[in-house]
Formats: C-alpha cells, sequence, structure tokens
C-alpha cells in the first residue's frame, strides 16, 4: 500500500538516537519524493520530532543513514541542512521574538547592501522588509505591522511566521512541525493552501500533526510512527480514521520496514 | 496589511531611552536653575565628559555583552591589566625603564600591547562562555579576579608611574576647538559601536543571539563564535579603555576599578538594554553613563552630600529594570 510514486527526494534508513537511557528512534524510517504531501503521525512521545531534528540537522542520530536523491548525506547543522533546501518550521516556533517579523523571515540569511557599505556587513534593511511584506502577502499572512517584534504578536501569528520564514527558503523539503496548532480557523485554512502551493511548485511537504481531519485533508501519503519506528504507510485516498488510529496505538502494525 | 510604519510620536513614546533620556534633560535643568553660575559652563561640560569617557567606552562593549544575555565582570580588572601591560611595554622600551619621555612610536606600541591584552582575556571570557559552556557570571567573576591579580604580579603591586609626556599631553588633557581628545576618542568608539549594532549584520545577530539562542542557532548563525567575537570585542574596549585612564592619570591605577563593571552594567541597563537580552541601544547606553555623571557632579556643585549619589542612582536603576520586567509582562500572551 505504499504510495510512493517516484524515487524518494528525501529518504531515512533505520534512524536511532538515544538521549541518555531513552531511546527517541529505535530505527525510524522515512521516505518523501518530490511534490508529495506526507503526513507524520504518531502519539505523543513516539518520536516524531526528534525524527524531524535529525533530518533537519538540529540533532544528529546515532546511527542509521540519510539520503537525497539516493545518495547518502551528513546534517551535521541546521545550516548543513538548509544548504540541500531543507528547511523546518519548528514546534517551539524558534523565533526571536525581540525582533520584527521581517528580521525573522531573513535570520541567518540577512540581506546586505550592495557595494562597499555591504562588504563592511550593513544590512539592506529596506529591501529585506519590502520583500517580507510581498512574501506575508503572497503567504496570505496577516499582520497589523511589520514594525513591532514578533513576541508582541498573538501565537497564531508568530506561528504563521514560522510557517512562512520556512516555506519561502525551501527549495526541497520543508517540515511543518504542528504548523496550525495555535491557529483560528481561517488562518489553518491558510497554511493548507500554503501547503498544497508549495508542493504544486515541486517541494517536498512533511506535515506533522495530531489533527486526523486535517492530515486527511491536505496529505497524499500517511506514515505512522510508533515507539520510535515506522509502523505503518498508507495512501490517504484509501485510509479510514480508524486505520490510523489503530496503527497509532498499536492495534495495527502494517511493515517491518525494510 | 498595515505597511505604515508607525508614527515617529508613537514609536518615541514606546522607547524606554525617551523616558530615560527626558530624566537626564530633567537633571541637567534642574542643576542648572539651582547653580546656573556653576553647573551649566563649558568647564563643567568637559570635566563632566572627560570623566566620563572611559566608562563609556567600557559601556559599549558591555552593551553587546547584555544584548546577548550575557555579562562581564571583568571589564575593570581587564581595563588595569591591559592598562599595566601597555604601561609596561612602554617603558621596557625606554632607556632606563622610564618612559617619560618616550616617542610617538612607543606609545603606539603600548597602545597595541593594551588592545592586545584586553582582547586576550575577552577572547578567554568568550571560549568558556561559547565552548564551555560555563555561565557568563562565573567565567568573568573568574576573570575579575584573575586579570587583576595577574596585573598585581606584574608590577608586585605597585602602580607604573613613568607615562610618556606626549601620551599624557595628547590624549589625557589634549584638545581640540574645546573638544577634549578623550571625549573625541568615546564619542568616535560610541559611535562605531552604534553603527555596527545598529546597522550591521554583526549587530542583527547579536540581538538575535540574545533574543532566542536556539532559533539563531537553528537559522544558521554561529552562535558561538559570535559569543567570541563580542566578548573579544569588550575586551578589546577595556583594553583600550585601560590606554585612555593611563593617558589621563598618568598611573596605572590598579586599585581604581573594582566598580567599573558593576556602573558599566548599571549605565547599559539604565539606558534600556534588557537583561535577558534581545533589547537595547547604544543611545540608551549614552544616556544611563550621563545620569550618573550629571548626578555625581550636579551634587557636589550644589553641595549635597555625595553620598546620596549612589542611593539616587540604585533608586533610578531598580526603576528601570522594573520598567523593562512590566514591558515584557505585557508582551507576554
Amino acid at each position: 500500500m505504499s504510495g510512493s510514486v517516484a524515487e524518494p527526494l528525501l529518504r531515512a534508513r533505520e534512524l536511532r538516537k538515544s538521549y541518555g537511557s531513552v531511546q527517541a528512534l529505535r530505527g525510524a524510517s522515512f521516505d518523501i519524493a518530490a511534490g508529495e504531501v506526507v503526513a507524520l503521525i504518531g502519539d505523543n512521545g513516539a518520536g516524531k520530532s526528534t525524527l524531524v531534528k535529525c533530518l533537519s540537522g538540529v540533532e544528529r542520530p546515532d546511527s542509521g543513514e540519510i539520503l537525497i536523491d539516493g545518495r547518502p548525506v551528513v546534517l551535521d547543522s541546521p545550516t548543513a541542512a538548509r544548504q540541500l533546501g531543507i528547511e523546518t518550521a519548528y514546534q517551539d516556533l524558534a523565533v526571536a521574538p525581540d525582533l520584527d517579523p521581517a528580521a525573522n523571515l531573513f535570520l541567518g540569511r540577512e540581506l546586505r547592501r550592495p557595494g562597499l557599505l555591504g562588504a563592511l556587513g550593513m544590512l539592506d534593511k529596506a529591501t529585506m522588509r519590502t520583500q517580507a511584506a510581498e512574501h506575508f502577502a503572497r503567504l496570505g499572512v496577516t499582520l497589523q505591522s511589520l514594525d513591532v517584534p514578533i513576541g508582541s504578536l498573538s501565537g497564531g501569528q508568530r506561528q504563521s511566521v514560522a510557517v512562512a520564514r520556512s516555506v519561502v527558503w525551501a527549495s526541497r523539503v520543508v517540515f511543518l512541525d504542528e504548523p496550525t496548532a495555535a491557529l483560528g480557523v481561517v488562518q489553518r485554512e491558510r497554511v493548507l493552501d500554503v501547503i498544497r502551493a508549495v508542493r504544486d511548485d515541486g517541494v517536498a511537504v512533511v506535515l506533522i500533526s495530531h489533527n486526523m481531519p486535517e492530515v486527511l485533508a491536505v496529505a497524499d501519503r500517511i506514515e505512522v510512527l510508533r515507539m520510535g519506528a515506522r509502523v505503518a504507510r498508507f495512501a490517504a485516498a484509501e485510509v479510514t480514521l480508524e486505520q490510523l488510529v489503530g496503527a497509532m496505538t498499536g492495534a495495527l502494525t502494517q511493515e517491518d520496514d525494510r | 496589511m498595515n505597511d505604515e510604519r508607525r508614527p515617529l510620536r508613537q514609536r518615541l513614546l514606546g522607547a524606554s531611552t525617551f523616558w530615560i533620556g527626558l530624566v537626564l534633560v530633567v537633571l541637567c535643568v534642574l542643576f542648572s536653575l539651582l547653580r546656573p553660575d556653576a553647573f551649566p559652563t563649558l568647564f563643567t561640560l568637559q570635566t563632566l565628559l572627560i570623566e566620563a569617557s572611559v566608562l563609556l567606552v567600557l559601556a559599549v562593549g558591555m552593551t553587546f555583552v547584555i544584548i546577548t544575555a550575557g555579562i562581564d565582570l571583568s571589564v575593570g580588572s581587564v581595563l588595569v591589566f591591559a592598562g599595566v601591560i601597555g604601561a609596561k611595554v612602554m617603558e621596557g622600551l625606554s632607556p632606563g625603564s622610564n618612559a617619560s619621555g618616550a616617542g610617538v612610536g612607543i606609545v603606539l606600541l603600548g597602545l597595541l600591547a593594551a588592545l592586545v591584552a584586553g582582547s586576550a582575556w575577552g577572547l578567554v571570557n568568550g571560549l568558556l562562555i561559547a565552548k564551555a559552556k560555563l555561565p557568563p557570571l562565573i567565567v568573568t567573576l573568574g576573570s575579575f579576579g584573575a586579570a587583576l591579580g595577574a596585573a598585581q604580579l606584574t608590577t608586585d603591586g605597585v602602580d607604573v608611574r613613568t607615562v610618556p609626556k606626549i601620551l599624557r599631553d595628547g590624549l589625557g588633557f589634549g584638545q581640540t576647538a574645546q573638544i577634549p581628545h578623550m571625549v573625541a576618542l568615546a564619542a568616535l568608539v560610541t559611535l562605531l559601536g552604534g553603527w555596527l549594532l545598529h546597522t550591521t549584520r554583526f549587530g542583527r545577530r547579536t540581538f538575535a543571539v540574545g533574543s532566542n539562542a536556539e532559533a539563531a542557532r537553528r537559522a544558521g548563525i554561529p552562535v558561538s563564535g559570535h559569543l567570541i567575537r563580542v566578548y573579544t570585542g569588550v575586551g578589546l574596549l577595556a583594553g583600550l579603555a585601560g590606554f585612555m585612564s593611563l593617558a589621563y592619570f598618568g598611573t596605572t591605577t590598579i586599585g581604581g576599578h573594582s566598580t567599573d563593571n558593576l556602573n558599566a552594567i548599571a549605565a547599559v541597563v539604565l539606558g534600556g538594554t534588557s537583561l535577558f537580552g534581545g533589547i537595547g541601544t547604544v543611545f540608551g547606553t549614552v544616556i544611563g553613563v550621563f545620569i550618573p555623571a550629571v548626578l555625581t557632579k550636579g551634587f557636589v556643585i550644589v553641595g549635597v552630600q555625595q553620598f546620596w549619589q549612589p542611593v539616587a542612582i540604585s533608586g533610578v536603576l531598580v526603576a528601570a529594570v522594573w520598567f523593562d520586567q512590566v514591558r515584557r509582562r505585557s508582551r507576554e500572551r
């Protein structure tokens, strides 16, 4: 029932990761193709966030293999992942609350002025602000002001900025860890629209969510994690809520993926 | 989307710098009204600025450190150490170990030695904080003691007293068009610091690291390297301040800088920079340096017992931090 249509863009094989005596990942695997939305689901503590951290360079797995376009890669830093076109919107947001939305959008990839002033390190704040406004408008992120620290925005707006940042820069894979958790109904629909738009651009979207209707609405495929390992894969069109819950809770184990 | 920038008035009133600046203006007006003959004079202004210039250089560096949510308790001791090294180098290069008559070349070598000595302490602080992940408070408390001890070991506890005359006359007492050279140098450092903090990528990343270090790291900002550069920078400025102090006092004043660290921190915090990191301005620090300076000067001129100055400063300081707390809490949602 694996719905993979093409050679996976990103593939993780047998990832293991322990924090002290806690085994967060016990041989987890994951596949996603370009232009595909894959939902990664699992109960609390199933290892979803750890898997995302390993695949976005925040943590290094103790063992296992990560392949991009079939070639093994080492993601030893977030920068390494970003250089491969992998972006992440983290569940804990990971924004700088004292900086404004534009500064957060360009965090780590600040634009500098042309010429000598740029060589001296001077920022091109005007261009960053203009581009940020365009990106936010395109992605349907509405903010009352671009000039206030992001910490003074509502949780939903902060989350929208974090999602926008990952989507704007991702060229191959984007991880969205609970991207709609703090959002209202309208904002949630906008994020789902953004996910579809990004997928249509050929980017692989990994959606981590507890919201099953949302998962079924937007995902092409669903991969289920339990106890730090992948236990099932479904095509979203063919799966029922009961099957998903069964796979998450352990009532149904579909695969020992190898 | 509202693309308008907030009106200037609104931004101004929202900035804590505005209110603390108002306090400074009110103080100046008050003392001027109380002693119109003695306070608002060129001489008072010049001495006020000269006496504040060494602290200003320290406080500019401290601003960067505190914006990263760090602290540097070692600046006063590093200042002394750098001054001692600078003075010893100049003596060592002079005939008969008397640097009084030394030329420009020797003075410049002394300056270089002081800057290197200051930066070295800063680098050590930075490495211990960023790489060994030790709390800045403890690391710089350690170097606070160690740098002073090293200075005393170097001099056997006796101040170096032969300072080149051209350094004292040129930098210490020199002035051009009524502007003391000490003040001009401190102003230059302040302008450069403000430029670096508020318009460059280095400054932007300083704020980002202090605001959320993990977010900065995940955004690909080399957080450790940045912290090392910031602490090395404050060490460099402490080295420069040590050399300025040498030029002004004509001695290494080993025992005279034990509270420089707290004065610099107080100035930075008074100026609206948050001890929790991520917020601050160099302009605010300038105001924060001058409020205690004006109070001290004013109390002396008006004839209030000078011991009231620390009491007044402490009150304003606590109020400033309280203000920052309230502002942060009202923002948390």
